[in-house]
């Protein structure tokens, strides 16, 4: 039973079709599972997925000023991208908080496409536009046309060689390459995911992800390809500590505090939320965000609240049961001092205090090849 | 399609009279809603449960779900395999996959729980 005046991608059909169980998030119906989410966890860990992530919005700047705008409104560096060539970056308020994480791509020589997320889509361009005032930059919103699917794990690369006809092996990670047909449709290939996998990320015309979908799932019959959820999306990130926006990070959390440092570049010039950062980087952040293992028969949810001597330090942003990795597993921030590996620390699940210890992020990395894709 | 040996309640628990004693466990409508079971908390034999009010956990990837009391009573028996076998929920949730059995306060409260064919019709309502 979903509410009313939810959005619907050009999916749904298909979706229902494959028995998804449909629910809202961030104002529209998503499949959060078709097989079951360790099933499909699995299947991105050791073969290959493929999900509909067209709910995410694509922001378009350009004009003689579009670098500058982007170099305002993001932490990390755009100024060094090569056309065909993106990156991941918090945007950041002047307080140092996360507006949004986001990848940028330069599509042209002035011209760059933000992916952002569904639930701060509306947030997100208006905080743009903020940035392109008195600019010679156009921001346009063309979230309602572009649509967005992901192909990861192993077997990614080979399942979309076939569907495309194409050979894409030479495509870096954090590249896209252009007019990539797939399924009769003409595509944008990124090299980019969010699983701690390989993967790609494949945009299209909004009524052409059918085509795309069913080209990709029939291509990758051959090697155990699923329909995957935003269930296993999920506990896929958590994984490989990824950061979900609205969980991990928002508005009163920093790029310091959270393991994004390496998307703060202070070198490259003013931008916002710099001065703050900059203090927090002299002065270190008070508190971090910790991941961490759960030695006891208990899942750590969202909101758990992290205790240290019997006090509370903090409270758990995500929390899962690890498909791939077997154990219950998760994040929060707690003070600076507690967050090295090997703390000890508990977590308060419905009311008892579980064990825990503090480990080092990601919990999941890949083994076989060193750059990692986001 | 539900066993009607037995009989349920709106939290998708079933119970089955065994000499006085009711044996209880989960629906296969419910199973299947808990897809991806981790583990499976269970109260201590001894342990006293009431009507309606959660008497253990079932813990899924995504989610954690209480148990429901079918009926006031003592548990006298727990089965311990499930805990550790959780996937079992799936495979044999009217036999192997029980979960306790209690000894009811009041005897005739299995009669007010909801026939088979009373659950088939919420669980039908439910599952569109």
């Amino acid at each position: 039973m979903v509410a009313e005046g939810l959005r619907r991608t050009s999916l749904y059909d298909l979706h229902v079709g494959a028995g998804a169980r449909m629910v809202p998030f961030a104002g529209w119906e998503m499949p959060v599972q078709y097989a079951g989410v360790t099933e499909e966890h699995l299947a991105v860990r050791t073969g290959a997925g493929l999900f509909d992530v067209s709910h995410m919005g694509e922001v378009r700047v350009e004009g003689r000023d579009a670098l500058a705008v982007v170099q305002r409104v993001i932490t990390n560096d755009a100024a060094r991208l090569t056309i065909g060539q993106g990156l991941y970056s918090p945007m950041c308020t002047p307080s140092g908080g996360i507006v949004d994480d986001v990848t940028v791509f330069r599509t042209a020589d002035r011209a760059y496409l933000f992916v952002v997320n569904a639930s701060t889509r509306a947030k997100d361009v208006t905080w743009i536009h903020t940035h392109a005032e008195g600019c010679a930059a156009v921001v346009r919103d063309v979230s309602d046309e572009t649509a967005l699917l992901a192909l990861q794990g192993p077997r990614a690369a080979g399942i979309l060689a076939d569907a495309a006809g194409a050979d894409l092996s030479g495509l870096a990670p954090f590249h896209f390459r252009d007019r990539v047909v797939i399924g009769g449709a003409t595509t944008r290939v990124f090299h980019t995911g969010y699983t701690g996998e390989d993967g790609f990320e494949i945009a299209s015309a909004w009524d052409d992800a059918p085509s795309v979908w069913t080209a990709l799932l029939e291509a990758g019959r051959a090697h155990g390809t699923q329909a995957v959820g935003l269930g296993a999306r999920d506990t896929l990130r958590l994984e490989a500590a990824l950061m979900l926006y609205g969980n991990d990070i928002d508005e009163t959390t920093s790029p310091l505090e959270a393991p994004l440092a390496w998307t703060v570049k202070f070198e490259k010039g003013d931008f916002t939320g710099r001065d703050v950062l900059l203090r927090q980087r002299t002065d270190g952040p008070v508190r971090r965000l910790a991941g961490f293992e759960v030695t006891e028969r208990a899942i750590p949810r969202q909101h758990c609240p992290i205790e240290v001597g019997g006090h509370v330090v903090g409270e758990v942003t995500s929390g899962s049961f690890a498909p791939f990795l077997k154990r219950p597993l998760g994040m929060g921030y707690v003070p600076s001092a507690l967050s090295v590996a090997g703390t000890p620390i508990r977590i308060e699940i419905r009311g008892k205090p579980a064990a825990a210890s503090v480990v080092k992020l990601p919990f999941y990395r890949r083994k076989k090849i060193p750059t990692e894709v986001r | 399609m539900y066993p009607d040996d037995r009989r349920y309640t709106r939290e998708h628990e079933w119970a089955k009279a065994e000499k006085g004693r009711l044996r209880v466990g989960i629906t296969a409508f419910a199973a299947e809603r808990l897809s991806d079971v981790v583990f499976i908390e269970l109260p201590e034999v001894g342990a006293e449960i009431r009507e309606a009010e959660p008497f253990g956990v079932v813990e899924s990837v995504k989610a954690a779900s209480d148990l429901f009391a079918p009926v006031s009573g003592k548990v006298v028996e727990v089965n311990r395999a499930i805990v550790d076998n959780p996937e079992m929920i799936n495979e044999d949730p009217y036999g192997g996959a029980w979960m306790i059995v209690v000894e009811p306060a009041d005897p005739t409260a299995l009669e007010r729980l909801l026939s088979a064919a009373d659950y088939a019709k919420l669980v039908g309502a439910e599952g569109t």
